[in-house]
C-alpha cells in the first residue's frame, strides 16, 4: 500500500479514431463470412462473365446481356445490373447490418467502451470500417467483371442503350462511371444497415433491414407508380446509371437518384448515430424494441420519402409515369437509326448516316381504347426511315415491352429481312441481327414530346 | 504527499427503472489492497463494478477513483482496467491479436510486442498466443481477460468473477498475478461467489445484499459477525472424540453427526473458539490423535449466509448431511 495520488488526474483520453478504425477493420476482415464475400466478389464475376460470354445463349433479359459476346464491357454491366438488384443490398446487409449487432452477440460492448472510452468514436470507426469493406466488395465486383469480359471477349466498342457505339475508351470510362454512380445507393443501403444494426441489436431483423428494404423497393418498382414516387426511392440510382449509356446522357434521373441516395445515406446514418449515443450499454440483453425502431427509424425515413416525393413533384417536370408516346417514339427512332447503321456496316452495305435515314416512329399502346402512356408490354410501334437516293419509305414493326423504370425491349416483328432473326457476319464472328431485338431506355424526367 | 484511496464511494445510489440496484453504498479501497465484493445474485455487485469502470454513473452519491471525482460515463482516469460480466474478447482473433488491438486502442505502444507477450506469460497463455479465442475454454478466456487488464499496468483492477471456469493451474496463475499486482501497489476489486478464492486473496471484503452494504471491513472481523461456527474434526478414535466433545463445556456435537454413520468418521461440533481449544487439549490428553480440524464453512461464507439472510450455517450443514 505504497502508491500515492497527489493530485486529481485528467480523464483518460478516448482512443484515436484511426486506431479504432484499424481495430474494426481487423475484426471485420478476420470473419470468415467477410473473407468469403471478398473472395466471391473478386473472383465469381470474372468466372461468370468469361463463361457466359463464350456461350451462344446470352442473358438477354438483363440490360447489355445480349452484347456479352460482342464486347468485353457488356459483361461488367450485366454484373452491375445483377448487383444492383440483389448483390449490393445483400452485401451491405451482411457487412453494415451486422457491424454493431456483432458486439451484442459477443457481449463485448463493455470491453469496447472501456477500451475506446467514446461511443462517438466507436460509431465513426465502425461506420468507416464497414464502408471500407463494402467499397472493397464493390471494387471487386467491378474489377472482376471487367477483367473477365476483357479477357474472354476483348476491348471492343459497346452499343449503348440508344444504339450508338461507344469506342473502347469511352466504354471503359462510362462503365467505370456507372460503377461509381451505384456507390451512392450502396451507401444509402449501408446506412440503413447501420441503422438496423444499432436499432435492433442482436435481433436478426437488424441484419435483414437492407435486404428487406431492397425487396420492398423492387416490388414497388414493378407497380405503375408515379414517376415522382419512383425517383424518391433510394434505389432509383441502382437503375438510373443506365442513362449514362445514351447520347446525350439521361443525366436528370441519374443526378436526382444520386442526390436522393446520398440524402438517405446521411439521414439514416444520423438516425443510427443518435440512437447509438442514447443506448444503455449496461443492458446486456438489449435486442431492440419494435416501438423504438418504429419511432426512431421507420417513421423518419417514411417522412423522408414523403418530403422527397413532394420536392420532386414540385421542382421537376415529372408527371404521371414519365413514359409517354412521344418519348418512346423519339427513343425508338434514335436507337433504330443507330442500330440500322451498325447493321449496314456488318452486312457490308453502303455507308449511311443517322441523319440520312430520317428515322421516325409511331407508337400505340393497346389499341385505341387504351391511353398511350405508361409501362406495359402492349406497345406496338412502326419505325419509318429513308435510304439516300430512294423514294420509298421503309417500315419496320416492333413490339415493345416497357417497364416502369423506363427500360424497354424492342422485339422486331417484321419485315424479317430488316428486323427478323438472322445471323450477320461481324469481324468478331457471327452475331444476331442488331435490329432484331434491342434494349432502350426512356428518360423519365425529360419533357414530354407527345406526337400524334 | 497525501495518500488517496484508489476508490472512495459515499452514498452511491443507482436505479434501473423501478429497480434499486445500489442504495447508499459506501466503499473504500486503498492501494495495494485486494478487496472482495460478495453478495447474492442481484445484490448490485456488477452494477458497482460497472461504476468503477466508468460504464455507468451513479444517480446520486460521490465516487472518487484514483483521486479523481467521476461524474459521467467513461470518465474514469487512466490506470483503471478490468471487466464485468466476463472479459470482452473477439473469437475470430487470436489471443495475441486481441491484446495487440487493445494495446493499440489504449495507445500503448502497439509495436512493442513484449508487453503483450509478458501479459500472456503472466497468465500462462504463451503456448496458445496464436490460437483463435474461438477455441478457448471459459477459464482460458478469463485468463486472457486478465492479461488484457495487465497490459495497461493498472492502478485499479476491477474483476468480475475472475475465477469462473478456472482449472487448478489457471487458478494458481490468476491468484499469483493478483497477489503480485497488489504487492506492487495496485488496488484490486473483485467479485466472486467462490468464498475460498476470496478468503485466500482478499484482505478486506464488502458484502452486499439487495443493493446495500451489510458488511465492509477486514476478513478477520468476519468471525465476530458470523457467530458460532461448525468445526469438523478428524481423529484417530472417532468414538472417543465424540464422547470428549460432548463433555467439553460450551461445545455441542451437531445432531446427526454420529461418527458411526459417516464414512469419513468425522465429528462436527459447534461452539466458540475457546471451547474448541479446550477440546483439543482433552483429545491430546486422552491420547487421541487429531488429524484434521477446520470450519465446515469458511468464516466468510458463514458471514455471507448470516448477513445476507440467504441461509444459516447450521442450515447449510444440515443440507450437507446425507440424512
Amino acid at each position: 500500500m505504497t502508491a500515492t495520488v497527489t493530485e486529481p488526474r485528467a480523464d483518460a483520453r478516448p482512443a484515436p479514431v484511426l486506431h479504432g478504425y484499424r481495430f474494426e477493420l481487423v475484426k471485420l476482415l478476420s470473419q470468415w463470412r467477410i473473407r468469403l464475400l471478398l473472395l466471391a466478389c473478386w473472383i465469381a464475376p470474372a468466372a461468370f462473365v468469361a463463361a457466359v460470354s463464350l456461350q451462344s445463349s446470352l442473358p438477354a433479359d438483363t440490360v447489355f446481356g445480349r452484347w456479352m459476346n460482342a464486347t468485353g464491357w457488356a459483361g461488367s454491366l450485366v454484373v452491375l445490373d445483377f448487383s444492383c438488384s440483389w448483390a449490393l443490398p445483400l452485401l451491405t446487409a451482411l457487412v453494415a447490418g451486422d457491424v454493431f449487432a456483432v458486439e451484442d452477440r459477443l457481449g463485448t460492448w463493455r470491453h469496447l467502451l472501456v477500451a475506446v472510452r467514446s461511443p462517438r468514436r466507436i460509431f465513426v470507426a465502425k461506420t468507416l470500417a464497414s464502408l471500407t469493406v463494402i467499397l472493397l466488395l464493390v471494387a471487386g465486383l467491378a474489377a472482376s467483371g471487367i477483367a473477365g469480359g476483357l479477357a474472354a471477349v476483348g476491348d471492343r466498342p459497346l452499343a449503348g442503350l440508344d444504339g450508338h457505339l461507344l469506342g473502347p475508351a469511352d466504354a471503359a470510362g462510362t462503365v467505370l462511371l456507372a460503377w461509381a454512380c451505384v456507390l451512392a445507393p450502396t451507401l444509402a443501403f449501408a446506412a440503413v444497415g447501420l441503422l438496423g444494426s444499432v436499432a435492433l441489436g442482436r435481433s436478426p431483423m437488424g441484419l435483414l433491414m437492407p435486404a428487406l428494404l431492397a425487396f420492398a423497393l423492387q416490388l414497388a418498382q414493378l407497380l405503375p407508380l408515379p414517376v415522382a414516387v419512383q425517383l424518391a426511392m433510394p434505389s432509383h440510382a441502382f437503375l438510373a446509371w443506365r442513362g449514362l449509356f445514351t447520347s446525350p446522357a439521361q443525366s436528370g434521373p441519374l443526378l436526382l437518384g444520386l442526390a436522393v441516395s446520398l440524402v438517405w445515406a446521411v439521414v439514416a446514418t444520423a438516425l443510427a448515430y443518435r440512437l447509438f449515443l442514447r443506448r444503455d450499454f449496461t443492458d446486456l440483453t438489449y435486442d431492440g424494441s419494435g416501438r423504438q425502431v418504429l419511432v426512431t427509424a421507420v417513421l423518419p425515413l417514411a417522412a423522408l420519402v414523403a418530403v422527397t416525393i413532394g420536392v420532386i413533384g414540385t421542382a421537376t417536370p415529372a408527371t404521371g409515369s414519365g413514359i409517354d408516346k412521344g418519348k418512346l417514339q423519339d427513343s425508338l427512332a434514335t436507337a433504330y437509326a443507330h442500330l440500322y447503321r451498325l447493321q449496314t456496316q456488318e452486312l457490308h452495305r453502303p455507308e449511311v448516316t443517322e441523319a440520312q435515314l430520317q428515322a421516325t416512329a409511331s407508337c400505340d399502346k393497346g389499341g385505341s381504347l387504351v391511353e398511350d402512356e405508361g409501362a406495359g408490354n402492349d406497345w406496338r410501334c412502326v419505325v419509318s426511315w429513308r435510304l439516300p437516293g430512294a423514294t420509298a419509305v421503309g417500315n419496320a414493326i416492333y413490339q415493345l415491352d416497357v417497364t416502369a423504370d423506363g427500360r424497354y425491349v424492342a422485339d422486331g416483328d417484321g419485315p424479317k429481312e430488316v428486323n427478323g432473326y438472322f445471323q450477320v457476319r461481324t469481324p468478331n464472328g457471327d452475331a444476331p441481327n442488331p435490329l432484331w431485338q434491342f434494349d432502350g431506355n426512356v428518360d423519365l424526367l425529360a419533357a414530354s414530346t407527345q406526337k400524334d | 504527499m497525501e495518500e488517496a484511496p484508489a476508490v472512495r464511494a459515499r452514498g452511491i445510489t443507482k436505479s434501473f427503472g423501478d429497480v434499486v440496484a445500489l442504495d447508499g453504498v459506501d466503499l473504500d479501497v486503498t492501494s495495494g489492497q485486494v478487496h472482495g465484493l460478495v453478495g447474492p445474485n442481484g445484490a448490485g455487485k456488477t452494477t458497482l463494478l460497472g461504476l468503477l469502470l466508468g460504464l455507468a454513473v451513479a444517480d446520486s452519491g460521490r465516487l472518487e477513483i484514483l483521486g479523481t471525482p467521476v461524474g459521467r460515463t467513461l470518465a474514469v482516469p487512466d490506470g483503471v482496467a478490468g471487466f464485468v460480466d466476463g472479459p470482452g474478447l473477439y473469437p475470430s482473433l487470436t489471443a495475441r491479436q486481441n491484446l495487440s488491438a487493445l494495446a493499440a486502442l489504449r495507445r500503448y505502444d502497439a509495436g512493442r510486442t513484449s508487453g503483450v507477450d509478458e501479459a500472456l506469460e503472466q497468465v500462462g497463455l504463451t503456448d496458445v498466443a496464436d490460437d483463435r479465442v474461438r477455441g478457448f475454454s471459459l477459464g482460458m478466456r478469463q485468463r486472457l481477460g486478465l492479461a488484457a487488464a495487465l497490459l495497461t499496468t493498472p492502478r485499479l483492477l476491477v474483476l468480475d468473477e475472475p475465477a469462473n471456469g478456472l482449472d487448478p493451474a489457471g487458478k494458481h496463475h490468476v491468484h499469483r498475478v493478483i497477489t503480485e499486482l497488489a504487492a506492487n501497489g495496485t488496488a484490486v476489486v473483485l467479485s466472486s461467489h467462490r468464498m475460498d478464492d476470496l478468503a485466500a486473496l482478499c484482505s478486506d471484503v464488502t458484502i452486499l445484499a439487495t443493493g446495500r452494504v451489510v458488511f465492509s471491513g477486514p476478513l478477520s472481523k468476519l468471525a465476530a459477525e458470523s457467530g458460532e461456527l461448525d468445526y469438523r474434526l478428524l481423529t484417530s478414535d472417532p468414538a472417543a472424540a465424540h464422547r470428549l466433545a460432548a463433555e467439553t463445556p460450551g461445545l455441542r456435537v451437531v445432531p446427526g453427526r454420529d461418527p458411526g454413520q459417516r464414512t469419513d468418521a468425522a465429528v462436527v461440533v459447534r461452539g466458540p473458539v475457546e471451547a474448541l481449544d479446550d477440546l483439543v487439549v482433552r483429545l491430546v490428553g486422552a491420547g487421541v490423535a487429531l488429524r484434521e480440524l477446520g470450519p465446515v464453512v469458511t468464516p466468510l461464507e458463514a458471514a455471507f449466509l448470516a448477513l445476507t439472510g440467504t441461509g444459516t450455517v447450521s442450515a447449510r450443514n444440515d443440507q450437507e448431511d446425507p440424512r
